[in-house]
């Protein structure tokens, strides 16, 4: 019993703050795992990271108009999801560089936006929650704008799912189908934009691209098909959300004293070393790999 | 605007601004825009890092930064080249939120390390970043035939099943060297666009790499010198105007290259 206490601190199963906490967690880690899952494959992570920081623009925009923050995050990324579609990057450096310039831009409003909030308002607490996000401070309200976002992303993860999966690996083929690769592209960003505006108001920037790639990533190392990897990422993603839940919460007894440590600090530590465990199995040969394709 | 407290901003914007066009040319010919965004945000944590054992912020920056090019290092020999970055800079930003929360450092601080501070650049700040950025430039003339051939023919490498070579480590450390020049004088965000943007419209508009390099250094220099100007006459942050001025530019350079084409 002692050794149970000191594993699982008194009161974690019954505070109401972990468990919403546990509820948008673990609903973050299966949307993240399936649009993960095409992120990894497609290398598109670059794209998944940004989207969590132009957000934050939109985020700083409504705020600036007095808009609940998640609106603003889901339009700016909707929008810069269409936008970076519609500018036809095929070439995957191009891709990238583009990606760059428009979240350099878009990083550089956020810093006018945030500028203009602190010289209109007092203090930069809020700047500090907008940019880092907590999962400790989610209102229970938007627990239902939750399930609404996920449930739209995966649905269009679904609907599309072989024109994706098929995209993803072989252009030529989909073609060769007279399916227009496009039409997946857009798709894939349009979810993707849901999936992280969704993960970056909840839990934070930092957590919304590690939940994206990380338990993809390792899951693509122990999976053989498509449908074990995205089972695989989601268990992942939420053992990892309720480790770093329950360790952060007992880190309010470890120095400094009655001062935890962040949860996502715990959550990547335990994404990553679920991944360096997945390196001791041996490569295996499977079509998806996230390694060398 | 050139009064003598604007003098050390001036000097601070033009090495900055030469030396991450250089790098950003590299960056831009290997598609590394990710690496650029990473390893500044990621090796911030070793400001907080530095105020929390308090030993000079830049030993913290450069401890992070080279620390971080290590593990995406690392990473890379397993994995595609933006997994291995997004998986080094999570684990580094998470460190970093750790060694937030343990310090009692002001919030205001940690914004100016990330939307920079370039017009209150002291002096003894002013002398570190010119030697870091002289080793920089000194190490990418050094290495520049290598590094130009690596990050060309890098696909091919790649397919032929060759390992990364070693100057895709010197490249990380160069990013680095970047990274821990610019944070503390200039901030993550402004030194993120002035790695992609100028060198990435420079490539549009160019036709050898030879002018491609000096038409990026010249657009760097025009977007912050123009930004500083307009920083110091609206008071508006710099980083609003180094990312729009960035964005215009690219676009500007898609545009010719359409009407040339």
């Amino acid at each position: 019993m002692n050794i149970l206490h000191d594993i699982v601190e008194p009161g974690f199963f019954s505070s109401s703050v972990i468990d919403t906490a546990l509820v948008i967690g673990c609903l973050t880690a299966i949307v993240s795992a399936v649009a993960g899952t095409f992120t990894v494959l497609r290398s598109q992570s670059f794209i998944g990271h940004a989207l969590s920081d132009i957000g934050a623009t939109g985020g700083a925009a409504a705020y600036l108009v007095g808009v609940p923050t998640i609106y603003g995050f889901v339009a700016i990324n909707l929008a810069i999801g269409v936008f970076l579609d519609a500018l036809g990057i095929n070439n995957k450096k191009e891709r990238d560089i583009v990606t760059g310039v428009v979240l350099g831009a878009s990083l550089g409003l956020t810093a006018l936006f945030l500028y203009l909030d602190t010289t209109n308002t007092s203090g930069s607490g809020d700047t500090m929650n907008l940019l880092f996000g907590s999962i400790l401070t989610i209102q229970p309200s938007l627990i239902n704008v939750f399930i609404v976002l996920s449930a739209l992303s995966i649905a269009l993860l679904i609907v599309y799912y072989r024109q994706l999966l098929l995209s993803s690996i072989d252009t030529d083929l989909l073609q060769a189908k007279r399916r227009s690769p496009k039409a997946a592209s857009l798709v894939f960003l349009l979810a993707l934009a849901l999936a992280v505006s969704m993960s970056a108001i909840a839990i934070g920037a930092i957590l919304s691209t590690a939940l994206l790639v990380g338990p993809a990533t390792a899951a693509t190392r122990l999976a053989k098909d498509m449908k074990s990897t995205f089972i695989y990422a989601s268990l992942i993603g939420g053992v990892s959300i309720f480790l770093g839940l329950l360790l952060s919460y007992d880190s309010y007894t470890w120095p400094p004293y009655h001062h935890g440590w962040p949860v996502s600090f715990f959550v990547v530590a335990v994404i990553f070393i679920i991944y360096l465990l997945t390196l001791l199995k041996p490569e295996a040969k499977t079509r998806y790999k996230a390694g060398q394709v | 605007m050139f009064a003598p407290f604007m003098i050390n901003a001036w000097i601070t914007a033009s090495v900055v601004g030469v030396v991450s066009a250089v790098v950003g040319f590299f960056i831009a010919v290997r598609g590394q825009a990710f690496l650029a965004h990473a390893l500044p945000n990621g090796a911030f944590a070793g400001a907080a890092m530095a105020s929390l054992v308090n030993i000079n912020p830049l030993l913290g920056l450069g401890i992070f930064s080279v620390f971080g090019a290590g593990i995406i290092a690392f990473l890379e020999k397993k994995l595609k080249k933006d997994t291995a970055t997004a998986l080094g800079f999570v684990l580094l930003l998470a460190i970093g939120a750790l060694l937030l929360s343990l310090t009692t450092e002001y919030s205001q601080q940690i914004f100016a390390l990330l939307f920079g501070e370039i017009l209150g650049v002291s002096s003894t700040e002013l002398l570190p970043t010119v030697i870091l950025a002289l080793v920089t430039l000194g190490l990418i003339s050094f290495a520049y035939r290598p590094l130009l051939y690596s990050s060309v023919l890098e696909e091919v490498a790649f397919s032929k099943k060759v390992s990364p070579d070693i100057y895709n480590i010197v490249f990380l450390l160069i990013v680095a060297l970047v990274t821990t020049m610019a944070i503390p004088v200039v901030g993550t965000l402004l030194i993120f666009t002035l790695l992609v943007a100028p060198a990435a419209t420079a490539r549009l508009i160019s036709k050898t790499p030879k002018t491609a390099l000096w038409f990026s250094v010249g657009l760097s220099l025009i977007i912050v010198y123009l930004s500083i100007a307009m920083a110091y006459w609206s008071n508006w942050p710099i980083g609003f105007f180094i990312g729009t001025l960035g964005v215009a530019s690219y676009v500007a350079g898609k545009l010719y290259q359409k009407v040339t084409s």
